[in-house]
């Protein structure tokens, strides 16, 4: 898998720079996209009281994934390192199958579209897209 | 047969519609061989596409990005067969132009990544999840033929 170049990790820190005051909305909005545009995915929170994408636990996840989005942000030199604790937990509790992360990173995509149209353009784009490509692969890292 | 409930023709039809193809077209194929730059395989013909300046500035990318957009308008005015509708374009797909089908959902992301931009709030998880699927229907189509 591809790593992250210099130019990525400024384009990345400047964008970020940019969205993080709404990053909760981020996620929020990205979470419930993906529970209603990909309904497999509503199988990881069968344990929810309320299933519908716009529900507290829904919208406090939203808050929770993009919350690591941005830890990742900061660990940018060295995301596997950073990740640890995050990839046991996805390996031995969640056990998320890993191609769920690809949907989740093109929700986040697209919300960061929605809201930032002018910023997010294919240059921020394909760093952003590699990004979450490797957070993923740290995520997944214990998996086996 | 891939159903469609009234709802979503009326949301896909409403996004095609009201589409700039000239504007558009350009947009998501050069954001496509930006972001996911191995598709620029098949474009070795098109002039300089060596870095994503080149490709934003390149017209023949531009005029193509056009005419792969109203490739989706056989779709759209097929709903119902779209899978008979697109054999022929499957079968160029696979034999004359040798494209991995694979890069057709590239393409679809970056597509829906240009609508989304456009239509901001409007493009609600519910038109995106409509549009997704009639993409999904068509990137399906297409690679049907290969074998």
């Amino acid at each position: 898998m591809t790593s992250l170049t210099e130019k990525d990790k400024a384009r990345i820190r400047a964008f970020w720079d940019k969205i993080s005051p709404r990053a909760e909305d981020i996620g929020t909005d990205a979470l419930a996209r993906m529970l209603i545009v990909y309904p497999q995915t509503k199988t990881y929170f069968a344990h929810w009281k309320d299933q519908s994408p716009t529900s507290d636990s829904a919208k406090k996840h939203g808050i929770t994934v993009m919350g690591g989005v941005g830890f990742a942000v900061s660990k940018l030199d060295n995301i596997k390192e950073g990740l640890l604790n995050l990839s046991e937990l996805h390996a031995f509790t969640l056990r998320v199958d890993p191609a769920n992360f690809k949907i989740i990173s093109h929700c986040i995509m697209v919300v960061m579209a929605i809201m930032f149209p002018q910023d997010f353009t294919p240059q921020v784009h394909v760093s952003m897209d590699k990004f979450l490509a490797c957070l993923a692969l740290a995520l997944a890292e214990k998996y086996r | 047969m891939v159903e469609w409930t009234e709802q979503e023709r009326s949301t896909i039809n409403k996004i095609f519609g009201s589409l700039n193809y000239d504007d558009i077209g350009p947009k998501a194929l050069r954001r496509c061989l930006i972001v996911y730059p191995w598709c620029l395989k098949y474009f070795g013909d098109f002039g300089a596409t060596h870095n994503a300046e080149a490709i934003q500035k390149n017209d023949k990318i531009a005029k193509h990005g056009i005419v792969v957009l109203h490739g989706l308008d056989l779709a759209l005015k097929n709903m119902d067969c779209i899978k008979a509708t697109y054999a022929k374009l499957s079968v160029l797909h696979s034999e004359k132009l040798h494209v991995d089908p694979d890069n057709f959902k590239l393409l679809s992301d970056c597509l829906a990544i240009e609508i989304a931009s456009l239509m901001k709030s409007d493009f609600t998880p519910d038109v995106q999840a409509s549009f997704q699927k009639f993409l999904a229907v068509v990137v399906s189509a297409l690679g049907k033929q290969y074998h």
